[in-house]
């Protein structure tokens, strides 16, 4: 089956309102908003605008049923059990710093938790931050030589005292996605719980957490062609009912007294305050839109583009992939080093060619080391790239050598 | 002027890395990063009669914070702490816009491409932090042996 990208491109307002080429490789960091999320977030900011769960006029009902409705949709694109195992959040970093505040609560000094060191930061900061407020212990999977989480080497890290195994689902800088597999069946084994930061992957296509075997899931809305400012933690229905809130306030309480309040159950009781509405709204119809493309399609796409990419960068001279260089189970996300250069220069002097790419160390610090450089430029591709955009970054990249060099 | 930013004025300053390599027995030194791509600087500096007497520095950073850092490694020696306060305050309002020519150190010219990408102006004043933090670093240490502490 075949699949027209320029066609999609011309659904994306920020490309057809460009007066100089744009070739956005940047899908990694933020993704470009689809019509129709920007249709659904007009539509309910001028017709039904209002808070949520507090009022019984029309525009509160209206508020009400579109905040349930794009729950739902989340719902539907990670295959939950259902929507009340929906958390809406302000993003991924939150919905990561959600779980290390409520999981952690539940643990004690000694407790393990596991994460790696090809981790964003998001989902490696509020892991240290939990073992200096509660004296847990935090260890981590080896990597691979090509940077991967090395989940062999799990069965004999993961002990009894192994809470949880936070990874992520796939890498932000080498594309690489994780054996989900291996992590579920190591973490049965112990009895601990398996958290996937799912950041990079969910802009890729539906996810089905009941099939991955997973307990929590995070991920963000504006790399997943929604608004930015809201995001989710998908949890176990179980899992939350056993958790304590994180922030308190208002729609996530009972009864209040003057020195104690109960709380409501999951998901409400973790979206204390007014939540992003609107920008739920636009998440929901980004995920309905997701949830009609033909992925089996895209992914070749993405696969063609990426071998061109791999070939064109395998001409350049000094240049390093970071990761594997093949197209086989992974995300059309390709970081580089090229000798001599730094990643800053490399990307400004892209830009000059319209093309838009990330350079630093993509708040993976620790990957960076691993990999033995400072920072890395990074192409990420999204359904909506072309063999054009594809091209023009070579050529670019053919300038940015030949003016820094 | 000018408003390609890798124009071979930078190139060359950053090539000359003046001032590269560090010192041995500094009277302070610190070490910064930039928390958006990774440049890093460790710094040290030798002061006499309260002015700086040699900068040591070791950079790892693009293109523009190699030639930031360059430029300090021969235009700060001779200066002291209020002297160089002037011209990190010059050089910042430069980059914001707010001046058209820097007085205090003409050379700072090769940076005014910059001005427009906001993003880089870190790059650049990253050297310039790590400077001003180790002057700091080194009064706060003389004042700790003046009062016997």
């Amino acid at each position: 089956m075949s699949f027209d990208a320029a066609a999609l491109r011309a659904e994306f307002p920020i490309f057809t309102r460009q007066t100089a080429p744009l070739h956005y490789l940047d899908n990694a960091a933020t993704s470009q908003v689809h019509g129709s999320v920007l249709e659904a977030m007009l539509v309910h900011e001028t017709t039904s605008r209002a808070n949520v769960m507090r009022g019984s006029h029309r525009l509160a009902e209206a508020a009400t049923e579109a905040y349930e409705g794009a729950r739902a949709e989340v719902a539907r694109f990670l295959n939950a059990a259902g929507s009340d195992e929906v958390i809406f959040t302000a993003g991924a970093t939150a919905s990561l710093n959600l779980a290390a505040y409520a999981i952690g609560a539940t643990l004690r000094p000694g407790d393990e938790i596991l994460v790696s060191l090809a981790e964003h930061h998001s989902n490696l900061v509020p892991w240290q931050m939990l073992r200096e407020r509660t004296g847990i212990d935090l260890k981590f999977v080896p990597l691979t030589p090509a940077g991967e989480i090395d989940t062999a080497a799990l069965p004999a890290l993961v002990t009894g005292r192994c809470r949880l195994i936070a990874l992520t689902h796939a890498s932000n800088v080498t594309g690489a996605v994780t054996d989900v597999a291996a992590v579920v069946a190591a973490a049965r084994a112990a009895g601990a719980r398996v958290l996937l930061d799912g950041a990079q992957r969910a802009q890729h296509g539906p996810v089905d957490v009941q099939a991955l075997g997973v307990d929590f899931y995070a991920f963000s809305g504006h790399k997943c062609y929604g608004p930015g400012g809201v995001g989710v933690l998908w949890g176990k229905r179980d899992l939350l009912a056993a958790l304590p809130p994180f922030l308190g306030g208002g729609g996530m309480v009972g009864r209040v007294e003057s020195q104690t309040s109960t709380f409501t159950p999951a998901p409400r009781r973790f979206e204390a305050g007014t939540p992003p509405i609107a920008a739920a709204v636009g998440l929901g119809a980004a995920l309905k839109w997701m949830g009609s493309l033909p992925w089996a399609a895209i992914r070749a796409h993405e696969r063609e583009l990426l071998r061109r990419l791999q070939a064109g960068l395998g001409n350049l001279p000094g240049l390093r992939l970071l990761g594997r260089a093949d197209d086989l189970d992974r995300l059309p996300v390709v970081s580089f080093d090229i000798a001599g250069l730094h990643p800053h220069d490399v990307c400004q002097v892209l830009d000059r060619h319209g093309v838009a790419l990330r350079g630093g160390h993509h708040c993976a610090q620790p990957l960076m080391r691993h990999f033995g450089v400072d920072a890395a430029s990074r192409a990420s591709l999204a359904p909506y790239s072309t063999a054009a955009d594809i091209d023009a970054l070579l050529g670019a990249l053919d300038d940015a050598i030949a003016l820094l060099s | 002027m000018t408003e390609e930013i890798y124009q071979q004025a930078i190139k060359e300053l950053a090539k000359a890395a003046h001032g590269a390599g560090r010192l041995h027995a500094p009277d302070a030194s610190v070490q910064l990063d930039n928390p958006l791509c990774g440049d890093r600087i460790a710094l040290d500096l030798r002061i006499e009669d309260g002015r700086i007497a040699a900068i040591g520095h070791e950079t790892r950073g693009c293109l523009l914070c190699r030639a930031a850092a360059s430029l300090i490694g021969y235009a700060a020696p001779g200066l002291d702490g209020a002297q160089l306060s002037a011209v990190h305050a010059e050089i910042a309002a430069l980059l914001r816009g707010e001046l058209a020519a820097p007085a205090l150190w003409p050379d700072f010219q090769v940076f005014t491409p910059v001005r427009t990408h906001r993003s880089r102006h870190g790059c650049i004043l990253l050297p310039f932090q790590a400077l001003e933090s180790a002057l700091v670093a080194r009064s706060a240490a003389a004042e700790r042996c003046v009062s016997g502490h």
